[in-house]
Order: structure tokens, then sequence, then C-alpha cells
């Protein structure tokens, strides 16, 4: 709170316009409507549409397709934070250890943070590619038969590691800083105490970087669930037979390509109640700080 | 490091050799891939090496247009991907600006109310509330233009907190000083605020500048015209084309074009990007 301030009656409001127009017209109305259609079922043509209160939610969940979708995602959120931030903590903990190159690992580590993740996906896609890919051959070599066009759970495999290559560089960035952090003398006066490193990191830094840790678990999930949609609809589109169709990718399928509106709006308020929750669960933990 | 131990550096040292290999292996194929002709990349094992294909594919993606492309020159979609990405930069950070502004150095009516209502946008990601948000620019006429890319994009809670984190840390007596001064709101923010926080809003630009240029399913929903295709959504026209093959030394080589520019902004402004990105975030 500033004790200084300027007085004026209009000024803060025309300051403000701009931002809150935007927010009303592309965030609110949007999700207003979307509330509202959810209650709806509409015709194809949206000549005609009749009120069925929670009917269409009621569909979704009698849906096995809709709730395979869950479970995929599930799996798919979980897969790639893992990937993501094991591979991410174990870089940034060699990172941090080697001192004069730290500088010089960390530029060829965060690039990916800018490629984009339809691009990650593509690029991905070339490579694990049946019967071209260099990854394909090499698995075929070791005599892995591998085509994610026919295997479901090759395709989930696929987006996965595709999702969470683009995302090393992001998480790598924040342990970083997090051990960066942690007071050397804290090091030290434990390897005086004859502390292995092993033992050092799951004492000292593993605990110390749990603020961290938390915040970027909520930050992967978020990223797994709503920004990779991309990485799907430019490769594998969903497929194969649905394997890979996570929420999002749904909302716009059952949407566009099915012109199920009212579907597709009980779709939307659901994910919105997600991230919501995921959102709170944040912010109530993060000021809270898992400190010691 | 605490104490020497040369087994422990030489893992160290593995560990990071092999994750910058992971990571920089993929984009290696894929550059290697644009520098051939069609016949080296039809069977496998494809070529780990340069081909001498790369100028002359190159040149065709960003002059002519390609049929699988929908006939649209890379050269012309990258630049939709810089208005697009340079208009969703600017207004982000424009709107931005002034609203924490307002937030901080006013008093007035249902300021907090007004706080909530950007903070709740955080929570709204467009891929959530795609299809209502399709339908209301449809019926504000806005398919098919630069604005209907980039305005529904610049509302930002992110850049709203960054900026008021920043001006709360500004001390007060600035501000009583310039009124002593005579200085009214207006030009305090102009001759004061802005000059201040310079440094916030170059490592917010290249942030902002990376998230615009990466869009992709907002392009491709609002843009039906091939001349309003932006790089990273096109590209998915050409790899998904249906009944003909891929063709996967032009794809590759748009994959390298669509990445290059996001990319070198990282690198060349790497520490001003790692200090925005750490503290926007936390």
């Amino acid at each position: 709170m500033k004790r200084v301030v300027f007085r004026s009656r209009w000024l803060p409001y025309a300051l403000l316009a701009p931002q809150i127009a935007v927010t009303l017209i592309f965030f609110f109305w949007p999700a207003l409507r979307a509330i509202e259609s959810s209650f709806f079922i509409e015709d194809a043509f949206g000549f005609a549409r009749e009120f069925v209160a929670f009917e269409n939610y009621a569909r979704l969940f009698a849906d096995a397709g809709y709730l395979k979708s869950f479970r995929t995602t599930l799996v798919f959120g979980v897969g790639v934070t893992a990937l993501a931030m094991s591979i991410a903590l174990a870089l940034a903990v060699a990172a941090n250890r080697v001192l004069q190159a730290t500088t010089l690992y960390r530029t060829l580590i965060i690039w990916p943070y800018a490629v984009a993740p339809a691009l990650a996906g593509v690029i991905w896609f070339f490579l694990m590619n049946p019967s071209l890919g260099i990854v394909a051959y090499w698995l075929d070599l070791l005599g892995y038969d591998w085509n994610h066009y026919q295997n479901g759970d090759q395709a989930l495999l696929m987006v996965i590691v595709a999702a969470a290559w683009k995302q090393i560089s992001y998480n790598f960035l924040f342990f970083l800083a997090g051990l960066q952090s942690i007071p050397k003398s804290m090091m030290e006066a434990a390897a005086i105490d004859r502390a292995g490193p092993w033992r050092r990191f799951w004492t000292i830094t593993f605990p110390l970087l749990s603020p961290t840790t938390f915040f970027l678990l909520v930050i992967n999930f978020v990223y797994a669930f709503f920004e990779t949609f991309a990485l799907i609809h430019a490769t594998t589109s969903g497929g194969p037979s649905d394997s890979t169709s996570i929420l999002v990718f749904r909302v716009y399928q059952t949407g566009f390509v099915g012109q199920d509106y009212g579907s597709s709006a009980a779709q939307s308020v659901i994910l919105m109640a997600l991230v919501i929750g995921l959102t709170v669960i944040q912010f109530r933990y993060v000021e809270r700080r898992v400190n010691y | 490091m605490v104490e020497n131990r040369p087994v422990a550096t030489f893992v160290t040292h593995a560990v990071l050799i092999a994750g910058v290999v992971f990571l920089c292996f993929p984009v290696w194929m894929a550059l290697v891939a644009s520098t051939h002709g069609p016949e080296a990349l039809s069977k496998a094992p494809i070529p780990l090496w340069f081909g001498d294909q790369g100028w002359q594919n190159y040149r065709d993606l960003l002059t002519t247009g390609l049929p699988e492309a929908g006939g649209v020159p890379v050269g012309l979609m990258m630049l939709n991907s810089l208005i697009m990405a340079l208009g969703i930069t600017v207004g982000k950070i424009a709107i931005s600006l002034i609203a924490a502004y307002a937030i901080v150095y006013f008093r007035f009516p249902f300021r907090m109310g007004f706080f909530w209502m950007i903070f709740i946008t955080l929570m709204l990601p467009v891929e959530v509330r795609i299809l209502p948000t399709f339908d209301v620019i449809t019926r504000l006429d806005m398919l098919n233009t630069y604005h209907g890319l980039i305005i529904p994009l610049i509302a930002s809670a992110t850049a709203t907190f960054l900026f008021r984190q920043f001006f709360l840390t500004i001390p007060d007596e600035l501000v009583e000083a310039a009124r002593i001064d005579g200085a009214g709101p207006m030009k305090f923010f102009r001759d004061i605020l802005l000059p201040l926080s310079r440094t916030n809003i170059a490592a917010l630009f290249i942030i902002l500048f990376i998230y615009g240029w990466n869009q992709y399913l907002w392009p491709l929903i609002v843009t039906t015209e091939e001349d309003l295709y932006t790089v990273v959504m096109g590209i998915q026209r050409m790899a998904n084309s249906g009944e003909s093959l891929p063709v996967w030394h032009y794809i590759m080589g748009t994959a390298m074009l669509a990445l290059i520019p996001p990319v070198v902004v990282v690198l060349a402004m790497q520490r001003l990007f790692v200090k925005g990105l750490v503290e926007s975030e936390k």
C-alpha cells in the first residue's frame, strides 16, 4: 500500500479501461456463455435450442470416451511432469556443481523454452516416424517395433516425451535459481560432519527446494493439461482411436469438428473448474511456503 | 563444490552432456533434414549429416508458395507471426502498465474489485473456453483480421502483477518530491515511473514475444484466409497433408524457420530473459 497517492475522479478508471474492456469482452463474456450453453442442447445450425439442465454433464460422465480422456489426461500430465521435472532437477544439480561452466551449460539447456509446443511435436513426430524416423530406426535395430500410427500407448509415450522435452528448460531455470539461493555454508557444515554428497542432497538440498518443487508441480500440470493442445493437434490429432485425446483437445474436437456445442461448453466448464482448482491450490500453498 | 572428488566431477559433466545431447539432437536432425532433397528422406536410415539442397530448400520455402502449405510462402507466414507477436507484446505491456499504475497510485471505489477481475483471467486459458470466444469474435466481425488475432490475447494478469509488484517497491519519497515540484499524475508516470521500469519492460518483452510468436490455437481458428496464416500454425497443414506423403525436407525447413526467431531472442538476451522469467512467475 502506498501512503502517497494521486487524486483524480476519472483518471484511474480511464487507465484501467482498456484492460477491463478486453477482460470483459474476451474472458468474462465467453466464460458466461460457456456456462449458459452447457445447459442447452442446440441443433447444428443454431436454429433451435432446448433447455436441458444438467443433461449435457450427465451425458459426458456416462460417456466412456470422455472418461477415458480423463484417464489419458492424467497419465499424460503425470508422465510429462515426472519426466520434465526429474531431468531438469538432475541437470540443475549438476550445473550448480560445475562452477566455471554453469553459464555455458545454462545457455545450451535453456533455448528449448522458446520452441513452440507445436514445433516440438512436429519434430519428434519426424524422429519417431515408423518408416523413416531415426529413433524408430534405432529402436528397430534393437528389436523393438515402433508404430505410433497403430499402437496407442506408443503414441501417448511419444507426445509425453515431446511435451516434456520442451518443458525441461523452464524447470531447469527455476531449480537452478532455487539451488543458487541455498547458502554454501550449510553444505560446508554438513560436509564437515562427514555427510557425503548423496546424503547432503536428500537431507539439505531437496527439503530446501520444496517450495520450488511445489510451484513447478502446479505449473507443469497446468502446462500438460492446457498448453499442449497444439502438440496433440499438430501430430496425432488425438489418435490412434482416441488414445492421445486429452481433455483440451476433446473440447475443440467436440465443438469444432463434432459441432456439439452443448457438450463442448459443458467440457469447457469442467476444465475451468479444474484450472481454478489448480490455481487456488497454488496460491494457498505458495503463500504458506513449505519452509524449514 | 564442497570437496574435490574427481569421480563426482566426471559424473556431473557426463549428466550435463547427456542432457544437452537429448535437448539438441531433435533440432539437429530437423536442421539436417532441411538440407536434403526428398530422395534422401524417403527411406530409413536417413542421413545424420548435411546434404547439399539447403539453399534450394530454404529459397523455395521463403519465396514460393508450396501447395502443401496452402500455397503461401513461409516468408509471408513469418511476417504474419512477427506482426502478431509484436502486437500482442506491445499491447500487453501497454495496457498492463497503465492498469498497474492506476491500482497502485490511486484510491478509488471498486479498486480491489477491478484487481480481482484482472486476477481471475489468469485462470481462463483460451484453450479452455475456445468455442464461446470464437463465437464472440464472429459476432464482432473480427475473423481474418490482424486485430482479431491480437486484441483478444492482450489482457494479461501476469504482466499487471509484475508491474504492480515493481511499483510497490518504488519509494514514496519519489512521488512526494514529484508532487512538491508540481508534477501531475501523467507527468510522474511518463518522466519517472516509465524510465525506472525499463529493465522490467525489457525482460517482459522477451517472454511475451515468445508467447505471442508461439500462439497456435488462436490463429488456427481466427484465420481461414491463407494470407493471414502464421508460421507455427501453418506447419500443421504440411504435416497433416492428408493423402499425399508429407514433404519432410520442407516441413523441417519450416520448423527451423519458425523456431529460429524466438530462440535467437532468448539466447541473445539470456540474462534479461532468465531474470524476467524467474521473477515474473514467483
